[in-house]
């Protein structure tokens, strides 16, 4: 017995020190979620512990947006409408209906789902631009709707009274944090399943993939559904962790919110926007605490925006995840930076990598007055 | 009743076929969604009133100098914040996101948010057809037929227009027969923000002005665009028409109208593009895949 469970921890640690303590990108994030599950035991601070499970919440949403609109290349504009429609759908479960709280937070990522296959199928045949203009449409369209109807959804003034959770401040956190970490290891997950590829394929190139016989309309449907869940399910728990649902959460702010998240952080990752939101939450958040920025929290959140895009166009993790490890040449797995050789293959790295660097790539079609002129179409 | 909705619908068709129009030339040339677009217009509106408040100039000339300063603006914002994240599109969004987002608080902080009202450049009302109209929304009206037969003839008329429809037409051919495309970009940045500053400036008097008024126009606008067609003039002029009218027979006829004139001219939108994806008179980017 003892000696098969030392044998079990010996096999955890050697795990642990081979798949995830050799690449500083992954101890980062091992680091991270300790640290979320870590923070009620560490600190007692209220104030505190609220804005990381608001950060928990909206880390659920980015990484949601960037499933449709980093891997399936849907780019919505209009992803509030999946986070509005989970936050009031269980608000109103839970004061019309008298739903448990638990049950409405599904409740609200069914009825987003279902949203989201809606939106899905009603922009199936829209690319592009088409489709990001298209989307911001709905939210607002749910918005005029909410606000026609006064006595049921409250109207300008939203829902109020709602449920929450549990009675202990650090078991609601402890729900929120926990179904953020399971929720953004599915969404990362199904982002690296063969499903994810496909989806992939899709953004890439969408005539291809149909001529592959790849049903095209079906998988972008499902990357609808999937997202807006999450994105429904993170709406539902704002709604019981604020006890309340307003008409911010269809707002067109919380829409851009979404796109300024993931592409800060990264597109296509999963991980990105979640750093993102970890990032500019709690700053902007901070920030507003000093009575002196108090006001101008908006206006530096989108400074900060704006001058990290300037040196960092691809977003924050991908740009980070460069400084700190290499490709490998040879068998294309990653390396902490300062290897030098690949911890899979062996082959030197440093050398490989001045090779490019060293002798750039002729540019002689466009002519030196205009640099990177058939770069800019996308 | 059916004279007010011709009215309104005929004004408000006006102004969003200013802003449309702009916006969908630079996206037609530059690949850019310009979300900070209306908020150059609301930064013309913003610069008007501060010149009539503080300086004592003359309407006509406060006008004219809003929006040259607003376009130079532009310019320089163009330079800054935008070319050097050509190549990545993404990037190109969030900029123009976070450059609305700055003019906005930036006004919020200089100006309050409270409404701000400008006198009318015209006073007085005509009564036709047993509707009295002010003045001042016929100025509207004719300023901006005027603002779009010029765009249409700098597009069809001069060299610069060739190069502005070639570019649109196609980057990379147009950039090897010798176009600065550079150059030809930032004429059309200038010539899609004088007109958003242009009704910027018009419907000041008519509306409030005040920090938040750029995201209302905002959504219409690209609800017009969408409509008629991304970078199609035409389809610009066309669907702002569409929804003007939509807005107001909403505003007009439906109990809670003012609530649903968005919901309602939106869903319009998705209809047409459900029939035809392209928006009215738009063309399928087919070959850029």
């Amino acid at each position: 017995m003892a000696a098969s469970l030392s044998f079990l921890a010996r096999r955890a640690w050697v795990n642990l020190r081979n798949d995830v303590l050799v690449l500083p990108s992954r101890t980062v994030a091992l680091a991270w979620a300790a640290a979320v599950l870590l923070l009620p035991v560490l600190s007692d601070d209220a104030y505190l512990l609220r804005i990381v499970a608001m950060t928990c919440v909206f880390a659920i949403y980015a990484a949601s947006w960037d499933l449709l609109a980093g891997y399936a290349g849907q780019v919505s504009f209009g992803h509030a409408l999946f986070f509005g429609a989970g936050a009031y759908s269980s608000a109103l479960a839970s004061l019309e209906l008298g739903m448990p709280p638990w049950l409405g937070i599904l409740l609200g990522g069914a009825v987003a789902s279902a949203a989201g296959a809606l939106v899905g199928y009603l922009c199936l045949r829209l690319r592009g631009s088409y489709l990001s203009l298209a989307t911001l449409a709905f939210p607002l369209i749910a918005l005029g709707i909410l606000f026609a109807f006064p006595e049921r959804s409250g109207g300008e003034l939203g829902l109020s009274g709602v449920r929450s959770i549990f009675a202990s401040r650090t078991a609601n956190y402890y729900l929120i944090a926990i179904t953020m970490l399971a929720l953004v290891y599915a969404l990362w997950a199904i982002a690296d399943s063969r499903f994810g590829l496909l989806l992939h394929a899709i953004r890439d190139d969408e005539v291809a993939a149909r001529a592959s016989g790849i049903d095209t309309p079906r998988y972008k449907l499902a990357a609808f559904a999937i997202s807006a869940s999450a994105a429904g399910i993170a709406g539902a728990l704002y709604a019981h962790f604020m006890r309340g649902a307003g008409p911010s959460t269809l707002d067109v702010g919380l829409s851009f919110q979404a796109v300024i998240w993931g592409i800060f952080g990264g597109v296509a990752t999963i991980y990105g926007p979640v750093v993102a939101v970890f990032v500019l939450y709690p700053l902007t958040e901070w920030l507003g605490s000093f009575t002196a920025f108090g006001e101008m929290r908006l206006l530096i959140f989108a400074l900060i925006v704006l001058v990290v895009l300037l040196f960092m166009p691809r977003g924050l993790t991908p740009w980070v995840r460069d400084r700190i490890e290499t490709p490998c040449p040879r068998c294309k797995e990653r390396s902490a930076a300062w290897r030098a050789t690949c911890r899979i293959c062996g082959v030197a790295l440093r050398a490989a990598a001045r090779v490019p660097a060293a002798a750039p790539p002729p540019r002689a079609l466009t002519g030196p007055g205009t640099p990177r002129a058939s770069s800019r179409l996308p | 009743m059916l004279q007010d909705i011709f009215i309104t619908g005929l004004v408000n068709g006006g102004v969003y076929a200013l802003l449309a129009t702009g916006f969908s030339l630079i996206f037609g040339v530059a690949r850019i969604v310009n979300v900070a677009h209306s908020a150059f217009y609301m930064l013309a509106a913003y610069c008007l009133y501060t010149l009539l408040t503080y300086t004592g100039m003359g309407m006509g000339f406060a006008a004219l100098a809003s929006v040259a300063a607003v376009t130079a603006l532009s310019l320089a914002c163009y330079r800054l914040f935008i070319e050097p994240v050509r190549q990545h599109e993404s990037a190109v969004l969030i900029a123009t996101i976070a450059l609305g987002l700055i003019f906005q608080e930036l006004m919020l902080r200089t100006f309050g948010g409270h409404y701000l009202g400008i006198p009318n450049a015209l006073e007085g009302v005509v009564t036709f057809l047993g509707v009295s109209i002010p003045y001042q929304r016929l100025l509207i009206l004719a300023i901006a037929a005027a603002s779009l037969a010029t765009v249409w003839f700098v597009l069809h008329r001069t060299r610069l227009g060739l190069a502005i429809r070639a570019t649109a037409n196609d980057l990379e051919v147009a950039n090897l027969m010798g176009m600065d495309v550079r150059t030809v970009a930032m004429a059309t940045m200038a010539i899609s923000v004088a007109l958003a500053a242009v009704a910027g400036v018009s419907v000041a008097p008519v509306f409030v002005v005040d920090p938040f008024m750029w995201l209302a126009p905002l959504v219409t606008v690209l609800a017009v665009v969408v409509l008629g067609g991304l970078g199609s003039l035409k389809g610009s002029l066309v669907g702002a028409l569409i929804i003007g009218y939509v807005e107001a027979i909403t505003v007009f006829l439906l109990p809670q109208g003012a609530f649903l004139k968005g919901a309602v001219a939106l869903s319009i939108m998705v209809a047409v593009l459900l029939a035809r994806p392209e928006g009215l008179y738009g063309v399928a980017f087919e070959e850029e895949r």
